[in-house]
């Protein structure tokens, strides 16, 4: 008489289909998976300490490294946060260059996502084409913030700087190149048998068991919930914006994969839109010029209240040994203390000085004591930060919660029952990024 | 994205939330813990600077909060049906509180992570495993009382000496947090 055996099967944690490090262990039933266990935490780099330790502004380039395949998503979600909290909204221009530079992000994300899902299915041409597309755009937020991967773009109370010149024309460009590239790809795959035969029905996931999971993002989409941070709860300008929320029915890798690329071509158009309505005026709170305090208050009286904002007030800071107290609570409000514009740092010893107090210890930003969450939309769901001060110049404590980390916990759910050549397909399609499953 | 709060003894917090999940809150958004033992006093020479600020936030009476948000995603739409939803229980060292695991099948996971960064207890769950960390890490590194810069048994070295770099040991030598 045969037994049946079972037997395990390691994947990982250093393991080409595991998009960084992660480790699975499969106990198999000839190729049939009978039960899975995820181990994660690889990465882990103690980003929630590391926010605790560091003031509000030093927080953000932690920021870049959850997920590194869309940080500026990250960067936005951070600040939105602590604006919550501080009672601060960024002037229009500012919320405009964020979501562009989401956008375009998440544009990236997707690009990645189905590229890298593509080459470990053997469709290599695909990675090609779409890393091609990525280029562009990573060229872009090259321009935009001055580096590809870690770009610390926006800071509490603004970005960090304006569009650079031709930014608008040059993604103009972009734009019908990416197209092209994506229409390519999807002509290579999304009729294509072998591919079809990888994906159509494999790693299906029941929407109940999707929500049950606290899974967003484009795989819940994906199992035909419309569920979509920008739209249930719009931020920044999102809710001026048009686009549509595409679904899919079944919830399997094919669905992941329509979703991801139909939310390729409603980011571009966010993005058109972004350009047509781009107001003029400040990106941040950050104030540029610096006057006496008086001319502010005859400025005031004449009623030319609209240009205030842009202006910084000479106070005498000998003065701040004896007042810095009662000034605590309203710092943030104050626009002061928002990090001045790197051309007034280099440029006058108002703004240079501004500089230094702001990321002086215990003297830069301070956020008023109280708990607040905010969400955005990242790559793989809502991203979303729980942001707890007490009123001093860091967080009391920064909760982050990646999208990634639910859909590693019903991972199992996922795979058992398939085969161990699925895993691949499977894992490749739900986007695990290290970076933000394991802070 | 508004949300209102409920503040539930820790004893009670699995049922109230297992009745908000019968009231349709079909989604565990997220669960976490603060550790609030440092909250509205001194935290050495980053945080409050000798004197204290007249809006120094009111200390609180217990030191942790299990965080649990809850949202109600209606799948036909969705958007949500009900607003979202802040379930907060003060817990002590020694409070007794359930997973709610059998509720939200994700809460496993989160209440892994929770176990392991602030060394919340469940109750039913004894045998509960560290998530991202490994099994021989000592302490629990989210509560208050875990220094910046302590070592651990695995990694450095096994003295406990501070890790070899000048400026890092130069900054952060007078941070009072041990």
């Amino acid at each position: 008489m045969t037994q049946k055996k079972t037997y395990f099967l390691n994947m990982g944690p250093a393991h080409p289909a595991m998009h960084g490090v992660i480790r699975l262990i499969l106990e198999l039933e000839g190729e049939l998976i009978v039960k899975t266990e995820v181990e994660i935490g690889y990465l882990h780099r103690a980003f929630e300490k590391h926010a605790e330790t560091e003031t509000w502004n030093n927080a953000i380039p932690y920021t870049d490294r959850l997920n590194y395949v869309s940080p500026l998503i990250n960067n936005s979600g951070f600040c939105c946060a602590v604006e919550k909290l501080a009672g601060v909204a960024i002037p229009e221009r500012g919320q405009y260059l964020r979501v562009i530079a989401s956008e375009i992000s998440r544009v990236a994300d997707h690009l990645t996502c189905i590229g890298a899902n593509a080459m470990e299915l053997g469709a290599f041409t695909v990675f090609l084409y779409l890393m091609e597309g990525r280029e562009y755009l990573y060229q872009l937020i090259d321009d935009l913030c001055g580096a590809r991967v870690t770009t610390d773009y926006t800071r509490i109370g603004g970005v960090k700087s304006d569009l650079p010149e031709g930014f608008v024309d040059k993604c103009r460009g972009v734009f019908p190149k990416i197209r092209k590239l994506v229409a390519d790809s999807e002509a290579l795959l999304t009729k294509n048998r072998i591919f079809l035969d990888r994906v159509e029905g494999v790693g299906v996931l029941s929407q109940a068991d999707a929500l049950a999971y606290g899974i967003t993002g484009p795989f819940l989409r994906s199992t035909g919930v419309a569920y979509d941070v920008r739209r249930a709860h719009p931020y920044l300008v999102y809710d001026r914006l048009d686009f549509e929320v595409p679904v899919g029915s079944r919830g399997d890798n094919l669905d992941r994969y329509l979703v991801r690329l139909a939310e390729i071509e409603q980011s571009l158009r966010i993005l058109e839109q972004c350009f047509n309505q781009l107001p003029a005026g400040p990106v941040s709170l950050a104030p540029w010029e610096m006057r006496d305090a008086f001319i502010f208050e005859d400025m005031g009286k004449a009623g030319n209240t609209a240009l205030l904002p842009r202006c910084l007030a000479k106070t005498c800071r000998t003065l701040d040994g004896g007042g810095r107290d009662q000034a605590a609570g309203i710092r943030v409000a104050d626009p002061a203390l928002v990090m001045p514009p790197k051309e007034a740092a280099y440029g006058n010893i108002e703004g240079l000085m501004n500089q230094f107090e702001s990321v002086m210890w215990s003297w830069g930003v301070r956020v008023p004591a109280g708990e607040a969450y905010a969400a955005v939309e990242g790559g793989n769901g809502e991203l979303g930060f729980h942001i707890v001060s007490d009123g001093s110049d860091r967080a009391y404590r920064v909760r982050c919660r990646p999208p990634c980390f639910f859909i590693m916990a019903a991972l199992p759910k996922l795979l058992n029952g398939g085969y161990v050549a699925d895993v691949v397909a499977t894992f490749g399609s739900v986007n695990m990024i290290a970076g933000e499953l394991d802070r | 994205m508004n949300s209102e709060t409920r503040t539930v003894a820790s004893p009670f917090a699995f049922d109230t939330l297992r009745e908000l999940r019968t009231d349709g809150y079909n989604v565990l958004v997220d669960l976490t813990a603060v550790d609030y033992s440092l909250y509205g006093k001194c935290r050495g020479r980053m945080g409050w600077e000798g004197n204290f600020p007249a809006n120094a936030p009111e200390p609180k009476p217990h030191r942790f909060e299990v965080v649990y948000r809850l949202a109600c995603i209606d799948p036909a739409t969705g958007l949500e049906s009900l607003p979202r939803l802040t379930v907060r229980a003060p817990y002590d060292d020694g409070s007794v509180l359930l997973s709610v695991r059998s509720v939200w099948p994700n809460a496993d996971w989160l209440e892994r992570e929770v176990w392991d960064m602030f060394g919340i207890r469940f109750e039913d769950r004894p045998e509960i495993k560290r998530l991202l960390l490994y099994e021989e890490f000592v302490g629990h590194p989210l509560r208050k009382d875990y220094p910046v810069k302590k070592r651990q048994p695995l990694i450095g070295p096994k003295s406990g000496e501070l890790p070899d770099s000048p400026s890092f040991n130069a900054v952060r030598q007078e941070i009072p947090f041990e």
